[in-house]
């Protein structure tokens, strides 16, 4: 069976007063029904723009190349993302891949009842619906996201709603109409972490309860620990690592996943090592591997050409030349 | 701990505003909410206080009264032996110089027609005029060397900064009066991992070398346990934990401490 998503050495490219840039460089992945693919990265490595790229949100004048296979119903042929025209686009968003973004109250109407919200992303892709099945549909819709009290808070504006309540609402409209893929932008970074607690659980339930798969964006590892079965790491446009989650978060590769992995906070007292230096800009990006100038690994080839996903085995790759060589070495020898 | 020890002691504030409702609701105390409700600390020097506690619970509201930035309803603060509830403002301009603020973000908080070398020492004009312009130039460029940043940034502008360089410009403009106390209101929340481990380590070292005492306000409580010596958990406006920071993360005693660490998102430790 086909992969749901199948996203094939997709390049994005951005017109700069600095030249054009790659905010996504040959990027391959994939997601299975009822899989969750975290998508891990800082500021600039181009995680966003990614998933901007399969919605068919990207900025004006940016160029796409390579595939995005989706292969939403059994029954009819997949389509490649890369190529639909903006017509073929309504009936994709929302209805095959629902998205749900960061900041849910600059997502939702400020102005509009939150039934009628969800009831209109319902309408979208049912224009003949009658009154009486999109109330019933949206109570539906508000109910499966466990939202209380569905039919009075269907009355509500936004801003009557917890920040939690807001997110449920949005996970509801992007639901709504029954999409096969989830594409969740950082959706529980704004909340507090009692209430991201609720929200991953509930996005966990839903997953298996309609065979969901997601791309769950975000740049939290312990989030992704969570959440995801496998995970990619990007930097600089590229993913740089690549596996199941637990093995990457339990024997990283690559020396950025290292660095990021030390860098986290975790409840253990005074355990965390910065990664020193900064991102490099994407006009300004070396001619070889882009973390080379923060690796405490570099060598002389790192600086030659960016290394090639290399697989460490059958599911866990890394972008970096020490892969099969004595990494672990190295990496004692640091601490 | 005795009354010489603390910098800062704090004895009932309280803070009331308003529920909702705009110019025409009704007044009176009971349309009113105890953003802080009768909170005391005390803070020893040299130690990192941390007041954490998610959105709403009053901890940015009570900072800011620490330093009088908020006027509290009631209750007391001294500060180095001083009352700073019973200052003017002219005393308490000239106290402030003990008292800097760091904030949660960068990009508001820096002057944007202001070079950056500038930013840094505009404090200095306002506390020790008898400085020379040169002489407070010299010192905005060490402090600025001391945050690393190098000479060749000081004549940008905020806005050619990344986010962990402007709260670099942020701490080196807090640091330059050499404070006592250093409140850091959510320093990291807004940055890359990455970035807030450095500024982590950066607040540390600074923290050794000019024997500060930090007042640190976050929603994180993985980014408190770095840190932070002593904790204060804070919900609805008041306490509800105030211990050791060991104790505190270790053996929770409230039930709402234990249900803040039980939603911390737990990272496999790393094997290899």
């Amino acid at each position: 069976m086909p992969a749901l998503l199948d996203v094939q050495h997709l390049t994005v490219e951005l017109p700069t007063s600095r030249g054009w840039v790659r905010p996504v460089h040959d990027v391959s992945l994939r997601i299975a029904a009822g899989e969750t693919l975290g998508l891990v990265g800082e500021s600039g490595s181009g995680k966003t723009m990614l998933s901007l790229a399969l919605m068919g949100l990207l900025p004006q004048g940016a160029k796409i190349r390579g595939e995005a296979w989706l292969n939403a119903s059994a029954s009819a042929a997949s389509k490649n993302l890369v190529a639909l025209r903006e017509n073929d686009w309504r009936a994709v968003r929302g209805g095959e891949i629902g998205m749900v973004f960061q900041e849910p109250m600059t997502s939702l109407n400020p102005v509009m009842r939150v039934g009628k919200q969800v009831a209109e992303a319902i309408r979208a892709h049912d224009p003949h619906a009658s009154r009486a099945d999109l109330q019933r549909r949206t109570l539906k819709a508000l109910r499966r996201a466990s939202v209380p009290e569905p039919e009075t808070r269907a009355e509500q504006f936004p801003h009557q709603l917890s920040g939690g309540l807001r997110q449920r609402v949005m996970i509801s409209m992007a639901l709504a109409a029954g999409p096969k893929l989830l594409i969740a932008d950082e959706p529980t970074t704004a909340l507090d972490v009692t209430v991201q607690k609720q929200v991953l659980a509930l996005l966990a339930e839903l997953r298996r309860a309609m065979q969901l798969g997601m791309l769950f964006i975000t740049h939290d590892l312990g989030v992704v620990a969570q959440v995801a079965d496998r995970v990619a790491v990007m930097y600089t446009g590229r993913v740089v690592e690549h596996g199941p989650v637990r093995e990457v978060l339990t024997r990283p590769q690559h020396p950025y996943t290292k660095g990021l992995l030390a860098a986290s906070p975790t409840l253990e007292r005074g355990k965390f090592l910065p990664i020193p230096g900064i991102v490099p800009q994407l006009t300004d990006l070396p001619p070889g591997c882009a973390f080379a100038p923060r690796c405490p690994w570099r060598r002389v080839e790192c600086d030659a050409a960016v290394p090639e996903l290399r697989a460490v085995n059958a599911d866990h790759s890394a972008r970096c030349v020490l892969v099969g060589e004595a990494v672990q070495a190295g990496h004692e020898a640091c601490r | 701990m005795t009354d010489q020890e603390a910098l800062l002691q704090a004895t009932e504030l309280c803070k009331r505003y308003q529920r909702g409702g705009g110019a025409f609701a009704a007044r009176g105390a009971r349309n009113t909410f105890a953003a802080v409700d009768r909170v005391s600390l005390r803070i020893a020097a040299g130690e990192t206080f941390a007041i954490v506690g998610e959105s709403g619970c009053g901890k940015t509201t009570l900072a800011r009264m620490l330093l009088r930035l908020i006027e509290p309803d009631s209750g007391k603060i001294i500060f180095a032996g001083r009352e700073l509830t019973a200052l003017s403002s002219a005393e308490l301009r000239r106290a402030r110089r003990h008292l800097q603020m760091v904030f949660q973000d960068p990009y508001a908080s820096l002057n944007p027609r202001m070079r950056v070398s500038q930013i840094v020492a505009e404090p200095l004009e306002i506390h020790e005029p008898a400085l020379s312009r040169a002489e407070r130039q010299e010192r905005a460029l060490a402090m600025l060397r001391r945050v690393g940043l190098n000479d060749e940034f000081a004549t940008r502008y905020p806005h050619e900064f990344s986010g962990g360089q402007r709260q670099r410009i942020g701490i080196a403009r807090a640091l330059i009066l050499r404070p006592r106390l250093v409140v850091a209101d959510e320093p990291v929340s807004a940055l890359d991992v990455s970035v807030g481990a450095q500024m982590l380590a950066l607040l540390r070292e600074l923290q050794q070398e000019f024997g500060l005492t930090y007042l640190l306000i976050s929603h994180s409580l993985p980014v408190v346990a770095q840190v932070a010596t002593r904790i204060a958990v804070m919900r609805a406006g008041a306490f509800v934990e105030v211990g050791d920071a060991e104790q505190v993360l270790r053996q929770p005693q409230h039930a709402y401490t234990k249900e803040l660490l039980a939603a911390v998102p737990e990272l496999p430790q790393v094997t290899a």
